[in-house]
């Protein structure tokens, strides 16, 4: 290397997953909302034209947003800006690339594309962040190039439930790695459906290689510091923000405990006061084929 | 004994100077409260977003409790957190510390797919004269230096690390790379 040569390799897409650990990333459908997210101290913000909980109710085809509403959000916040992508749709991958986004969420909340594949990462310059809802899942998609993984939990359903069985289900995989002999890596990857390699990554070094968010169904202050205490690196907040009844204040509520997510004065500092949040939905109100985190493969 | 180094740790990239100040032998400190600063005998501003922790320092009563420790130790700002020395930037709703005499330029090297690794000379001896992995992450900019600011480090002519008294700042992040030399330069006096 001298210096002239430039290289954008693996490493600086995860370096930018990395600047993103202890932050709260939220999803914003307008420029206002995006505003309002990054005074509130988000470190990152997701545009896409409805939030789950809308897409849930609307039902139809949810695609990638439209470039003109992801441009308006890049023009008026300075924090990073991701976009949703369908699983598998690579074109669309490709036109948000060639906008600029910061980061692509190959994402199970928008209707997949492609019902066997998912895009192959590893041809982008811009990094990938992918859902999992197990250890295997998550460590096909790193094959594949994603440089961050968040466990899916149930978007749009307001619901910690679910982030919370994905996130206790990937560390538990993860701690019995670490314990099984030499052996038997192989035949976890065969049973996993995980690349063998990385199935000895995570054996022997106890965590993904890639940073750990959480998605899906946080909702308050208590749901973020919940999940960043079972080892979420960082958390993804969809729905719930904007559905409750002072989305400013949540914000800023979820950021400090996102940050503060062991310390419980804090925690209860930054909760007392709220309004109603989202109203939620129970998980026997989904019914099993409606549920997104069944998406992908 | 061996010695402690506090992290802030309001947001971003602390993790990966734990590591590192691990393989140097040296007792990482998590801060995120005023009070963790005593015992502490330097302090790592990591790279993360500036907006988020320029945000929670001034909610969490860090802003003047960094700049008193500042007059006395050490203090290296990374990305973000180098935006956070300086004593002006190019974003109202940054407040900086103005711990090294300089302006910051937000998101000076672009976007996420303009991110970018590269070999950077280092200026000075003390670094053994090898080319350092310099890894720029939507990475800021310097600019209006103090004639005091000795620059360390420049990439296509543009300054990219500084320092000044026992400060360090940096556009690049030296955390990511698995090179250890410039936190112990910035330590070797400590």
């Amino acid at each position: 290397m001298n210096n002239d040569t430039q290289q954008n390799d693996f490493s600086v897409k995860i370096g930018l997953a990395e600047m993103l650990k202890g932050g709260a990333i939220m999803d914003v459908t307008n420029a206002e909302q995006a505003k309002i997210a990054e005074d509130a101290g988000a470190c990152a913000v997701m545009a896409l034209e409805r939030i789950p909980a809308d897409i849930r109710r609307d039902g139809g085809v949810a695609r990638m947003s439209n470039p003109k509403m992801i441009e308006e959000i890049q023009q008026t916040v300075s924090i990073p800006v991701m976009a949703k992508c369908r699983i598998g749709h690579f074109a669309e991958a490709q036109i948000l690339q060639a906008l600029e986004v910061d980061f692509i969420d190959e994402s199970e909340v928008l209707t997949p594309a492609d019902e066997s594949n998912h895009i192959f990462k590893r041809d982008f310059t811009v990094p990938f962040v992918c859902g999992a809802t197990n250890l295997g899942e998550a460590l096909r998609r790193i094959g594949e190039g994603a440089a961050m993984i968040r466990t899916k939990g149930e978007a749009g359903s307001g619901n910690i439930v679910e982030a919370v069985r994905h996130m206790r289900a990937l560390q538990n995989e993860m701690q019995r790695l670490t314990t099984v002999s030499k052996e038997q890596r192989m035949s976890i990857s065969k049973d996993m459906g995980a690349p063998y390699d990385l199935v000895c990554y995570v054996a022997e070094h106890g965590k993904l290689p890639v940073p750990n968010f959480s998605a899906g169904g946080i909702a308050t202050p208590a749901d973020a510091a919940l999940v960043r205490q079972l080892g979420a690196e960082a958390v993804f907040v969809g729905s719930g923000i904007f559905k409750s009844d002072d989305p400013a204040a949540r914000a800023r509520a979820i950021v400090k405990a996102t940050t503060y997510f062991d310390d419980p004065t804090v925690l209860l500092e930054v909760s007392r006061g709220l309004q109603a949040g989202m109203k939620g939905l129970e998980m026997s109100e989904i019914p099993e084929d409606e549920r997104l985190a069944a998406r992908g493969w | 004994m061996r010695k402690t180094v506090g992290i802030l740790a309001l947001q971003g990239a602390y993790q990966k100077h734990v590591d590192t100040l691990s393989a140097l032998r040296i007792t990482p400190v998590l801060v995120r409260r005023p009070e963790e600063l005593k015992n502490c005998a330097a302090l790592i501003l990591p790279g993360g977003e500036s907006t988020t922790i320029s945000l929670l320092i001034q909610q969490y009563d860090l802003y003047e409790a960094i700049k008193i420790f500042a007059a006395s130790h050490p203090v290296m700002g990374v990305c973000a957190g180098m935006i956070m020395m300086a004593t002006e930037v190019d974003d109202k709703r940054v407040e900086p510390l103005g711990l090294i005499p300089f302006k910051a330029l937000r998101n000076h090297y672009g976007r996420q797919v303009h991110s970018f690794t590269t070999a950077i000379k280092l200026a000075d001896s003390d670094f053994n004269g090898n080319a350092f992995p310099a890894t720029f992450i939507r990475a800021p900019g310097i600019t209006d230096m103090a004639p005091q600011v000795k620059i360390l480090a420049c990439y296509k002519n543009e300054a990219v690390m500084i320092q000044a008294d026992r400060h360090l700042a940096l556009s690049f992040h030296p955390e990511l790379s698995g090179d250890t030399r410039i936190h112990e330069y910035w330590l070797r006096n400590l």
